[in-house]
């Protein structure tokens, strides 16, 4: 059975903007994109939303609904009740190019300062060998459909414009940790993690983890064993000492 | 042609900012219950455990001593309570009496400051940064751990050992507590089970902890090569998804073992026997 929803969306060029009213049928099954893409069709046919496979697997989706960083294309209407007042915003981290299309560069860029995959010198494509028990832990990571909700809702970065130059971001770390975990990769990313690309901001309140559409456990699988990596190398005076002394074998156990 | 369409590339020179929506947060859910709640939670432990630490009495009837005062370290605790009669520590310094508490209670406090689990909680309640997620902080700057004195919950690992040392002394404590008042063995009373819980909280709690996940196995890459780590690192991961449940549990064990050593010890109650 249909009903007519109200609807706040967000509407705006650039920053400046405001949230405009709509009352929109809403039918049994429906999802918050199909609302958004019911009210472009019959009310607002200007209305920017980046949208690709409505199925929860491109990432395109990202908004802000009723406060929450959300896919709207995974968020039921039957989740709300007949009577609330839905409120779609862009994300709140990134800049708005109109409506609720935001500008992700920031993610890109960031992803970019994180040095490639470095297999052992020699070792070709077609040659890399492994055991699933070294690579299983990180494939968890590989869920990730770079939705950049987690981005969007760490607090280092959304709520403190001037701490995006010093820290990139979940997503990024735990591309980070994947790298550092893979038993393949060469490259010592502890103190690049931590230096370069500002581990120390995550203070573990795991608002990645909740807003994760994937499920994927960021917080506990990935940053805080990134830190305790860090840890081992940087606040541990004992493995320190162990390792110059050669009591303590490679990180690269 | 330019239209009401036209977007710019997000290459483009242009300069853009954040949306400007105005209000804190648009959740419309009660986000602010579980910072609440944490709070209550949290100074409640801490009035009733500084309370406690500061009384210097009613921690110890044989055979039960309150973890809060074990291992019983000054020259003060009656020998009955102290670890093999070692009591390095004076019970007056300056002047001043000092609780045997205040010896020891610095490392399973750092072991709680430092946890992974804690600092979510304290962060969000305490701090508010954030209170919630998607909920701004009222905080101008924001550093993380980065600089002192957030950066020393690095240290978490060490405290993580102490409690193992801990752990350890509290479970010989619920282990000799099978013993009737006069030191007979093989007896056992409320006051045995209450120890005893509260040691395999503190066991759960410790062993779930993140640090012990890497210490086993987390720091390796290649898990093929140590399978005897792998094992426990596997097994540890799979209990520590409930860390924050054996945190909050074991933090109430603590306090309720402290409170029936202290209703027996004051005469209060009487500590009844099954054997």
């Amino acid at each position: 059975m249909g009903y007519k929803a109200k609807f706040k969306i967000w509407r705006g060029d650039n920053g400046d903007g405001e949230l405009v009213d709509y009352a929109v049928e809403v039918n049994e099954g429906e999802v918050v994109l199909d609302v958004l893409h019911r009210v472009q069709a019959e009310q607002a046919n200007d209305l920017a939303i980046r949208w690709n496979c409505k199925a929860g697997k491109c990432g395109s989706c990202s908004a802000e609904v009723n406060g929450k960083p959300r896919l709207m294309c995974m968020t039921r209407m039957n989740t709300f009740e007949e009577t609330d007042t839905i409120t779609v915003t862009p994300l709140r981290a990134f800049p708005v190019i109109r409506d609720l299309v935001t500008d992700v560069s920031f993610n890109y860029e960031k992803a970019r300062e994180v040095p490639a995959f470095s297999p052992p010198v020699g070792l070709k494509p077609g040659e890399f060998r492994m055991e699933q028990d070294d690579v299983q832990r990180s494939q968890e990571f590989r869920k990730c459909i770079e939705c950049f909700l987690c981005q969007n809702t760490c607090h280092a970065v959304r709520d403190h414009e001037e701490n995006k130059q010093y820290f990139a971001g979940p997503r990024v770390l735990m591309r980070v940790a994947e790298l550092d975990m893979h038993p393949l990769d060469t490259l010592d990313r502890k103190k690049t993690a931590q230096d370069d690309l500002g581990l120390g901001y995550c203070n573990i309140t795991k608002c990645c983890t909740e807003v994760c559409p994937e499920h994927i456990k960021i917080t506990d699988n990935a940053l805080i064993p990134l830190k305790e990596r860090v840890a081992d190398v940087k606040y541990d005076p004992v493995r320190w000492l162990g390792s110059k002394i050669g009591v303590r074998k490679s990180d690269n156990a | 042609m330019s239209s009401s369409l036209d977007i710019p590339p997000a290459s483009s020179a242009v300069t853009r900012t954040k949306a400007k929506i105005g209000v804190r947060t648009l959740r419309t859910d009660k986000w602010w219950v579980m910072p609440l709640v944490t709070v209550i939670v949290l100074v409640s432990f801490i009035a009733y455990s500084t309370w406690r630490a500061f009384m210097n009495k009613y921690y110890f009837s044989e055979p039960l001593i309150s973890p809060f005062y074990s291992p019983c370290l000054s020259d003060a605790c009656p020998p009955e309570a102290t670890l093999f009669g070692w009591t390095p520590f004076p019970s007056n310094m300056l002047g001043f009496t000092i609780s045997p508490a205040l010896f020891i209670l610095v490392f399973p406090l750092g072991f709680r400051l430092t946890c992974y689990y804690y600092r979510k909680a304290y962060f969000r309640s305490f701090w508010q940064s954030p209170p919630a997620c998607a909920v701004a902080e009222p905080h101008k700057k924001y550093t993380g751990e980065t600089r002192f004195p957030l950066i020393l919950n690095n240290s978490h690992r060490w405290f993580f050992y102490a409690g193992l040392v801990f752990n350890v002394i509290l479970t010989y404590d619920a282990l000799i507590a099978f013993r009737n008042a006069d030191g007979a063995w093989g007896h056992m009373s409320v006051g045995t089970l209450v120890l005893l819980a509260n040691a395999a909280f503190l066991w759960m709690y410790s062993l779930s902890c993140h640090s012990c996940r890497h210490a086993m196995g987390g720091r390796l890459k290649h898990f093929s090569k140590h399978p005897v780590r792998y094992k426990a690192w596997t097994w540890i991961s799979k209990i520590n998804p409930h860390h924050p449940r054996f945190a909050w549990i074991s933090l109430f064990g603590v306090a309720l073992a402290d409170f029936y050593v202290y209703l027996v010890a004051s005469d209060t109650i009487t500590n009844f026997y099954f054997f």
